[in-house]
């Protein structure tokens, strides 16, 4: 029990932040707009999948917002190429596999601090992308919106994959080797090594897992406007990095569960509808986000001391 | 003349656990007093109620006549209380001269640096403990014993009248304990109280004027060094008979396991290593720190994998390029500095244990956690690992359970040689002799062990063969009935005139 302590927290957090709504604010559970709210939080989800492993790892990601962009931007092309999305969709991923993989290789290959490399590949996409496409939106064909399906059948479809990918993360993590490989890496890669593990190895994989996820969610995106905006991705490595945080992944690696990741996002995501219908002027929205991670570091600080 | 200080009756609780409860204790001024007891009889708590770090819940604390109602480190430190930890605590990026002066300049946040001043006191400080160290050079440069001569610098230079020396030689070579021995009895002869913390009961034999025992957080009494022997010291910490310190050599050994024949890594410094292991025999490697040792285990663990020689397994030649080599030829390898790489502090005990052996438990890659619970339980049960289950985190088990787990681990992966890296250090003496006996207890299922050590009592009890290193190569090999002296005498260099 004690040790998903921070998963509770977070868990109740959330269970207020519910009924508090239930009882002020009624109108915000209509299923029209919880289900648009969280077929966006959807491809979000995925991507702080991905970043938190990496954190884990205890390595940092902040490349994934610019590998989103460039995977929608890519994405919507082959659509708009007339591209099926049995084709389209591997391709998004695969392009994002190869994004991460170069990170990875930066990383575990040349040892070089990941914040750097990645501070450097976010940087490179990003301006190469609007120097290629000069800031252009992609328009999609026609029926391309929502996976060819009806809004709401499309919209499910999109939350039930990311839960479903989820699950399978968050099962890997706990029952198969290569998950207990991560967490090992993240405590202590010297230690890793000298278990006859191959920390390089894993760290390498991490990242390319966290751009496998990224370009999956970039498809994902598209497949919810009529248009692909080639800046969709910024600040999205931020927003993942922190419901990662918020929901207990430690900055010093080595710890924390998907499941938390999970309800880190979906808090996050609550927060901006939740002052939407209390009446709040939705100015107040980052900020508060802000307070919600600072009281997550917070209590992990609290934590440490503790153990 | 009242003692230097003088605890009555302290009580100290932490939640539910009594770590002291009401100990008296007295350090007059040039003495060396040691403190002994295992890990977890509340040495640490003692030390942390003296430097100020935790307030007692009960009892008086008395510094030179004074009694002082709460003492805070800032007190201590005015109060000459200087502690030397087993792991300095120094800024590894400074020069030597900017962390000695870190701790006697003033704090002030404007005040002009005199460099050269700064300089001169560092470069007098270390030559007064005989320590042969330039102020200018980086700490982490330096090794451990260096780091520590800087610290009992920093006490020198701040005139401390009372230094607590928190086992102090856990990472020193019998040389390097030396100038640390002359350094204390400098220390004792200007008239400073020393309190002075092992596990090493030759070193209270060689050093101290008086002992106290500490049990279960109380104090056993203050006895002379002179008029005590070093069973009934024993006795007196375990609260047991431990009927023999070593275990006896089992039976013949069996074949040779592993062969080296001048094997060398040029980037571990070793050169021309050529020594045997046979089936159910120890063989100790002896050596100061810096001769190889280290170095010679990961070289045959394949982490950085020899460049010259021959490396044989039963006989037949192998390579061995990578730790995931050496597994899965049977070489298993336990490192040193446990806390930091021997378990991983985060992932439970299960877990620990499993690391090394996923291939063999789980072949399908799942983790079956029926599988992994049965082993631990397994080792819980036959290493005796107390202080928790399968699930609890190893960061909160003792030190000597932490060294059973990582051994557990190994044991798990079923191999033939086993290199243990200092298997005892900072481990308490019950759980030294429980791990000694373990040691044997394995040697005599066929296992071939190679031991590093550098506490010569324990190469010498429980060694089969001695391999003495000197300067990155094997120069001697002795007998298990060797002295002392013989080993210290190769592994310095004297083998000709000894």
């Amino acid at each position: 029990m004690r040790q998903y302590s921070r998963e509770l927290s977070v868990g109740l957090a959330l269970g207020v932040l519910l009924v508090g709504l239930g009882v002020y604010a009624p109108a915000f559970y209509q299923a029209q707009p919880l289900l648009s709210l969280a077929a966006r939080a959807a491809p979000t989800l995925l991507v702080a999948c991905g970043v938190a492993l990496v954190i884990i790892c205890r390595q940092i990601d902040i490349s994934v917002g610019s590998q989103f962009s460039v995977c929608s931007v890519c994405a919507g092309l082959l659509a708009a190429m007339h591209w099926p999305l049995a084709l389209a969709l591997p391709a998004s991923i695969l392009l994002g596999t190869s994004l991460g993989a170069l990170n990875g290789s930066l990383v575990a290959g040349l040892g070089l601090p990941s914040i750097v490399v990645t501070l450097a590949t976010m940087v490179t996409w990003r301006e190469g992308l609007r120097w290629l496409r000069e800031g252009a939106w992609v328009d999609l064909p026609e029926g391309s919106q929502w996976l060819g399906l009806s809004q709401s059948a499309g919209q499910c479809s999109l939350v039930l994959l990311s839960l479903v990918l989820l699950a399978a993360l968050a099962w890997a993590m706990k029952y198969l080797a290569a998950g207990r490989f991560v967490y090992a890496t993240g405590s202590d890669a010297q230690a890793a090594r000298l278990a006859g593990l191959r920390p390089q190895a894993v760290t390498w994989a991490v990242f390319a897992l966290a751009g496998a996820l990224t370009g999956l969610a970039a498809m994902m995106n598209v497949a919810q406007s009529p248009q692909v905006d080639p800046n969709s991705g910024n600040g999205l490595e931020l927003k993942a990095i922190a419901a990662a945080v918020v929901g207990g992944v430690p900055v010093s690696g080595g710890r924390g569960t998907l499941w938390g990741v999970f309800l880190g996002v979906v808090l996050l995501a609550c927060v901006g509808p939740a002052l939407t219908h209390l009446h709040v002027e939705a100015y107040w929205e980052k900020a508060l986000q802000g307070v919600v991670i600072l009281l997550a570091v917070i209590a992990d600080g609290e934590r440490r001391q503790g153990g | 003349m009242p003692p230097l200080l003088l605890l009555d009756a302290i009580t100290k609780s932490f939640g539910a656990v009594r770590a002291l409860r009401g100990v008296s204790f007295e350090l007059q001024a040039g003495e060396v007093h040691a403190l002994l007891g295992e890990n977890g009889a509340g040495k640490s708590t003692l030390i942390k109620i003296v430097t100020g770090a935790h307030l007692p819940d009960q009892g008086t604390i008395v510094l030179q006549g004074r009694t002082v109602r709460s003492l805070t480190p800032a007190t201590a430190h005015n109060f000459g209380i200087a502690c030397i930890y087993q792991q300095p605590a120094l800024f590894p990026d400074l020069t030597v001269a900017e962390n000695i002066a870190l701790r006697l300049e003033p704090g002030a946040a404007f005040r002009r640096v005199d460099w050269v001043v700064r300089q001169a006191r560092a470069t007098q400080l270390l030559s007064r403990i005989g320590a042969r160290i330039a102020p200018e050079t980086e700490v982490r440069r330096l090794s451990m014993p260096e780091q520590q001569l800087v610290e009992i610098a920093c006490a020198l230079g701040a005139q401390a009248r009372i230094v607590l020396m928190d086992e102090p030689t856990a990472s020193l070579t019998q040389t390097e304990q030396q100038l640390l021995f002359d350094v204390v009895r400098e220390l004792r002869r200007s008239g400073v109280g020393v309190l002075y913390i092992t596990h090493r009961l030759e070193e209270i034999f060689a050093m101290a004027d008086r002992v106290t025992v500490l049990r279960d957080g109380q104090s056993l009494g203050t006895r002379k060094v002179s008029e005590v022997t070093e069973s009934a010291l024993i006795q007196l910490m375990v609260g047991r008979e431990i009927a023999q310190l070593y275990p006896p050599a089992t039976g013949q050994p069996g074949e040779i396991i592993l062969s080296l024949r001048n094997v060398g890594c040029s980037a571990g410094g070793v050169h021309g290593i050529s020594l045997e292991v046979r089936a159910g025999e120890v063989v100790g490697l002896a050596g100061l720190v810096g001769a190889g040792r280290t170095e010679l285990a990961r070289t045959i663990f394949g982490l950085t994998p020899a460049d010259a020689g021959e490396i044989y397994l039963r006989g037949e030649r192998v390579q061995v390029t990578s730790p995931q080599q050496a597994v899965a030829r049977g070489i298993a390898y336990v490192p040193e500095d446990r806390r930091r790489h021997g378990v991983i502090l985060e992932l439970s005990l299960a877990a620990n244990l499993s690391l090394a052996s996923h291939r063999r438990l789980f072949p399908t890659t799942w983790l079956r956690s029926g599988a992994e619970r049965a082993l631990a339980f397994e080792f819980i049960r036959d290493l005796d690992i107390r202080g928790g289950d399968p699930d609890t985190p190893c960061a909160s088990l003792s030190c000597g359970n932490q060294q059973k787990v990582a051994l557990g681990r190994w044991l798990a992966t079923r191999p033939t040689v086993l290199i243990l890296d200092e298997p005892t250090q900072g481990v308490d003496v019950g759980a030294k002799s429980e791990i000694h006996a373990l040691i044997r207890r394995l040697t005599r299922s066929g296992l071939a062990v190679l031991m590093i050590s550098s506490d010569l009592p324990e190469i010498l009890g429980l060694s089969d063969r001695i391999v003495v290193l000197r300067g990155g190569t094997s120069v001697s090999e002795l007998p298990a009935n060797s002295t002392a002296e013989e080993v210290m005498a190769a592994a310095l260099g004297q083998a000709d005139q000894a």
